[in-house]
Formats: structure tokens, C-alpha cells, sequence
């Protein structure tokens, strides 16, 4: 059913439909919405068998999921930022013991200083943490990714973290095709868990494993990663035999075939970069995007393949590694190894700056008359960096960064964006 | 594609108008994105939230740099924040104010712009008759579909029913329709004005 709703209430729509038996949570923004929902819909008795369990922090949020999930419930959180970070070490220890947890990050920057807007460097913090992570463009791909999600944990029995913009999505209203609970539970079997704390039959779950075995379960772990690349474009195939749309799988390329330039990008700033690019198609410029939609696993062969015929490579990220430069940019050369063509990074949107249509046909353009920095800060204010720069050559208390920054910036309340 | 820029203030429902508007498009069949700004704002702070309506699905995600609809919720604002920018050469603009543009101060956008696509129409002082609290959002709605005739009238009550219920949603509806009449007045008003 056809619905205008917000990203978040669509989300948490998606997942009570998933049946979830324990949701347990904390509030941050920009998640905070989507266990609201979910918690009304407990409480109203229209989501049965969940318990819905407030908690004390995020990482007590992650440490019930694996109490739970390790029991033999369906299990499901949600968190951002500084609540992804509180939770890491349940983070890793939920895909260490092989537990089908799904999770939303809804993403926003990392502080300090305090921002919370969005970018990905929050679940790119968790990059090597063992979970899948799915990356949804738009709301309708939310809303499904998480009912992908629960069937591909399961299967695999493995966490999956899917990542919505926080904000550009979590509160964006949108039109979005609701399934119905039929079609849901044609999809998504009930759980069986592969492993179960149960009373009646005693096992141990996390056991120390030392040197002659460490490795070799740090291997199984990516095997199911790999077995999981096979899973995720089949699963996304099957899910579009019964809800008759598209979503998710690994990548999927948009006016790449005959490309010079092929942008690579994750998440909702796929559609402004589409409709920048059907405008720079208008000028007769061959280029097209490539939106990663699962960034772990990496589709290595996915990206190579959609990639190998285009003479530049853009990557465009909304993450950033502090003294190297890209984070997805690593993998996507990683993929393109030998095949010689020109790749630029370029970071933009981090903690909410707006990525308009109008920077990308300049950066854009810039890449392809290969005037572009191999890395590029998409609309940095140079002005007030070097401004700082030149406080702190002058005189050593020069004072806190952010708070001189701002001062140069002056009011932006007056501002319309 | 329409472009639909709202300016308040904290607390005014500004993002809920934009909200409202895009399930009152949605209703009318067409695709609509709404989202605010973003800020972690406080009550009073000025907010500017956005709705886009188009025939087709709505890929892009930026803030809405050149709207062809300006509302503005708060008149005080008008010279605080440069709510004109970006907008239009056809645009409409609807604020929130007993006064006319002269009188507010901002004559010479009248001069600028079409000056049947411009108008003010006294939403707080609609808002408190009908609902007891000074909440101007769902009214300039009403006043919108009057000015524009882009959205109807029904479409913004049915989006206020999908939202609000009982006393609340009844109240939003009928200062919505005050809001649509008034605005429909003053434009006929100007009508004879400029065909005399």
C-alpha cells in the first residue's frame, strides 16, 4: 500500500512486520523515531509477542541483543554516532559469537567537535567489525533492506547493521509501497537458530579460543561474508519476484554502460548525484553512477565489473580517514587493481554540509577535464582553515579550533542553508 | 518539479506544515518529499523547513536554493534572515501578517515579483480564533491553496485529518478554510483593483 510517511515510521512499519521478538534500545538522534514507533506499536498490542526493553545505554542496548538473540529471539536495535562508538566492543562480540541482530544505524558524524548531522563515519567506524552492512539510497529501500536483512541474518547467522541517512532520511517524508504482512512472512520464515542457549540442552557460547584455533574462526567468520555476497543479490532478486520493486543487492549501476566517468557513491546522495547526471548527459557528457549498496562484504567483483570500461573513476564519500583520505575509495582501487585509470576522491557532506547539484557539476567537471586533486574537499571554506592555520603559526595558545571556527563563520541562523 | 521553501520559528510547526503539504500532494497523486533543516533548534530559533511535488519520484536531496513558493510563518523574520533568496522570478510568497508588504518593510519584493502571487495573510490571529493557540501552520496551508490553486483545499484538510484528530484536526480545518476564503477574497479584491 502506497503511503506518504517518514523515513523512520516506514522503518519501524518494516521491522514490526519482520515480527521481532526483543527490541532493545536507547535513544539518539536521528534514530530516536524509528524505536518510538516501534515501542507505541508494542505498547498498543498491534506488535505481539516483543518485548520491548528500555535500557541504560548503548551498550547495554547491543549486550540484551545478544542475550536475546543468543536465546533464540528475533532481535532487533537501532542507534547513531556516539552510540554506535559506546556500543563496539558488543558490536564485535555479536558478529564474534555468529548472532543474527539487525540493526539500523541511522548515520551521523562523530564528535568532537558535536555535530549531529549526517555523514558515514559512524558505521564506517565499525567497517571491520565483522557485520553485513547494507546501505539504503531512498526510504523504499530502507524500509526493505530490513526485511531483507533479518532473512540474510538468519540464514547466515550473522549481524547485519542496515545504514539510512540520519536526518535526509530517518525525517524525510517520502512516498513509500508498504507490504503487507502476507507478503512479509512469505518472505521471511520464522526464526531458527543455528546455536541456543537453552536450559534443557546446556551449551557454552563465546569461549576463549586461543592461538590454535583464533585464526581459523576469524576465517569463518569472512567465509560467511563471502557466502554472503552470493546471498545478497539473490535474496534481493527473490525479494523483487514477491514485492515486485528493486532494492538492495549489491551495486547497481545507472547509465554506466557506455560511461567515460562513472561516480561511485552509497546512500541517498545517489539521487541528487543521478539527477546531476542526467542533466550533464544533456550536455553530451558519457557518465553514469555506481551506488555500493552492500559495502561489507565488498562486491570486489561487482565494482570491478561495473567499473572496468570507464576512463575515471569519482568516488564520492561521505567518510573520511584523518591522515590517509578516502575509506571507500581504498576498497574501490582495491578493486580496479591494474586496470590503470584515473581514480580521484572526493570527501564530501561531512556533518550535514549540503551536497547540492550545483558542486557536483563543478567537481564533476573538474574530473573530467583531470583538473581534479586526487583528493578533493567538496565546498571546504579555505578561507576560515587558513585563517586558523595562521592563529596557531602566530602564537602557541591559540585557542580551541571548533570555538575559533565558529567565530570566523559568525552567525549562521541567518543563513538559509 | 514545485519547490516549496517554509520559514518559522520553533515551535510554530513549521516542519509539520511541510509534512502536511507533502501527504496533501501525496493525496492528489503525485510524488512529494518534505524535510526540514535539520537544526537542533530550539523554540523560537528561526527553522526553514522544504517540500518538493513533482509527477515524478523525487531523487533529489538538497535544500531548496530556489523555491517557487516562499511561506513565511513569521513576519519578524523578514528581517532577520534573507528568506527571498533564491526565489523565483514567478514565485509566490505567502506571509503571516495582518500587514501588507509595504507595510512590513519589504515594498520593493512586491516591485520585484508578481504582485498577484504575492500576498499576507493574518494566520496567527485565524489560528487563535479556531484553535485557542497562536499555531499559523496548517492555516497558511488553507492560504496557500487559495493563492496558488496548486493544491486544493480538500487535499490540505484531508492531510490535516491524516495528522491531527478530534478538536485539533477539526480546528486546523476550519482555520484552514478561513485562511482560503480571506486569501481568495483579497485576490479578487486585487483583481478589480488592477483591471480598473
Amino acid at each position: 500500500m502506497l503511503k506518504q510517511i517518514e523515513g523512520s515510521q516506514a522503518v519501524a512499519e518494516a521491522v514490526a512486520l519482520c515480527r521481532p521478538e526483543v527490541i532493545c534500545a536507547y535513544p539518539i538522534s536521528p534514530q530516536t523515531h524509528i524505536v518510538e514507533g516501534l515501542g507505541e506499536r508494542v505498547k498498543d498490542g498491534s506488535l505481539e509477542n516483543c518485548e520491548f526493553i528500555n535500557v541504560e545505554s548503548e551498550f547495554a542496548a547491543m549486550s540484551v541483543a545478544i542475550g536475546s538473540s543468543a536465546a533464540g529471539a528475533r532481535t532487533y536495535t537501532a542507534t547513531a554516532s556516539q552510540g554506535l562508538l559506546f556500543m563496539a566492543e558488543a558490536v564485535y562480540n555479536a558478529s564474534g559469537l555468529g548472532l543474527p541482530i539487525v540493526m539500523t544505524v541511522a548515520n551521523r558524524a562523530i564528535g568532537a567537535p558535536i555535530n549531529i548531522w549526517n555523514d558515514h563515519s559512524d558505521s564506517m567506524s565499525q567497517r571491520d567489525c565483522g557485520w553485513i552492512q547494507l546501505f539504503a539510497a531512498h526510504n523504499q529501500e530502507a524500509l526493505d533492506l530490513h526485511i531483507q536483512a533479518f532473512r540474510l541474518a538468519e540464514e547466515l547467522s550473522m549481524p547485519v547493521m542496515v545504514c539510512m541517512d540520519g536526518f535526509i532520511l530517518t525525517h524525510a517524508y517520502e512516498r513509500v509501497d508498504m507490504p503487507t504482512q502476507a507478503q512479509v512472512d512469505a518472505f521471511l520464515p520464522p526464526y531458527e537458530p543455528r546455536q541456543v542457549l537453552d536450559v534443557k540442552e546446556p551449551v557454552s557460547i563465546g569461549a576463549m579460543v586461543g592461538p590454535e584455533a583464533f585464526m581459523e574462526v576469524r576465517y569463518l567468520a569472512h567465509a560467511k561474508q563471502l557466502m554472503a555476497l552470493e546471498r545478497i543479490p539473490e535474496l534481493a532478486q527473490e525479494f523483487a519476484s514477491v514485492f515486485g520493486r528493486t532494492t538492495g543487492g549489491l551495486v547497481r549501476a545507472y547509465k554506466t554502460e557506455d560511461a567515460e566517468t562513472i561516480v561511485v557513491a552509497l546512500g541517498s546522495v545517489i539521487g541528487t548525484i543521478k539527477d546531476t547526471i542526467d542533466e550533464m548527459r544533456n550536455d553530451g557528457i558519457k557518465i553514469g553512477v555506481l551506488g555500493i549498496h552492500s559495502f561489507r562484504p565488498f562486491p570486489l567483483a561487482a565494482v570491478r565489473e561495473a567499473l572496468q570500461h570507464a576512463k575515471r573513476i569519482v568516488v564520492l564519500e561521505k567518510s573520511f580517514s584523518v591522515g590517509l583520505g578516502g575509506v571507500v575509495s581504498n576498497d574501490v582501487r582495491l578493486a580496479l587493481h591494474r586496470l590503470g585509470q584515473l581514480g580521484y576522491t572526493v570527501i564530501a557532506g561531512l556533518g550535514g554540509r549540503a551536497i547540492t547539484k550545483a558542486s557536483l557539476h563543478r567537481t564533476l567537471r573538474d574530473a573530467i577535464a583531470d583538473k581534479l586533486e586526487p583528493l578533493t574537499f567538496m565546498d571546504l571554506d579555505w578561507r576560515i582553515v587558513n585563517r586558523q592555520l595562521e592563529r596557531e603559526a602566530q602564537m602557541r595558545r591559540s585557542g580551541p579550533i571548533a570555538e575559533n571556527l565558529l567565530r570566523d563563520v559568525g552567525t549562521v541562523s541567518s543563513k538559509v542553508s | 518539479m514545485l519547490q516549496i521553501r517554509i520559514h518559522g520559528r520553533g515551535g510554530q510547526g513549521v516542519v509539520t506544515a511541510t509534512e502536511l503539504l507533502s501527504v496533501a500532494a501525496f493525496e492528489q497523486g503525485r510524488h512529494a518529499q518534505a524535510f526540514p533543516s535539520f537544526g537542533s533548534e530550539r523554540t523560537g530559533a528561526p527553522v526553514v523547513a522544504f517540500c518538493r511535488i513533482s509527477d515524478q519520484e523525487i531523487r533529489l536531496r538538497e535544500p531548496i536554493l530556489a523555491p517557487d513558493v516562499l511561506i513565511v510563518q513569521d513576519p519578524t523574520l523578514l528581517h532577520q534572515v534573507d528568506v527571498f533568496q533564491g526565489l523565483q522570478p514567478d514565485g509566490y510568497v505567502l506571509i503571516n501578517s495582518k500587514r501588507s508588504f509595504d507595510e512590513l518593510g519589504v515594498g520593493d519584493i512586491a516591485q520585484r515579483f508578481r504582485r498577484e502571487r504575492l500576498t499576507t495573510v493574518p494566520a496567527t490571529e485565524i489560528a487563535l480564533k479556531h484553535l485557542g493557540r497562536p499555531l499559523p501552520n496548517a492555516v497558511l496551508l488553507g492560504g496557500f491553496a487559495a493563492l496558488s490553486g496548486l493544491i486544493t483545499l480538500e487535499a490540505v484538510s484531508h492531510a490535516i485529518r491524516d495528522k491531527f484528530s478530534g478538536k485539533v484536526a477539526d480546528g486546523n480545518i476550519a482555520a484552514a478554510a478561513e485562511a482560503y476564503e480571506y486569501i481568495q477574497r483579497e485576490m479578487e479584491e486585487l483583481k478589480h483593483a488592477q483591471a480598473n
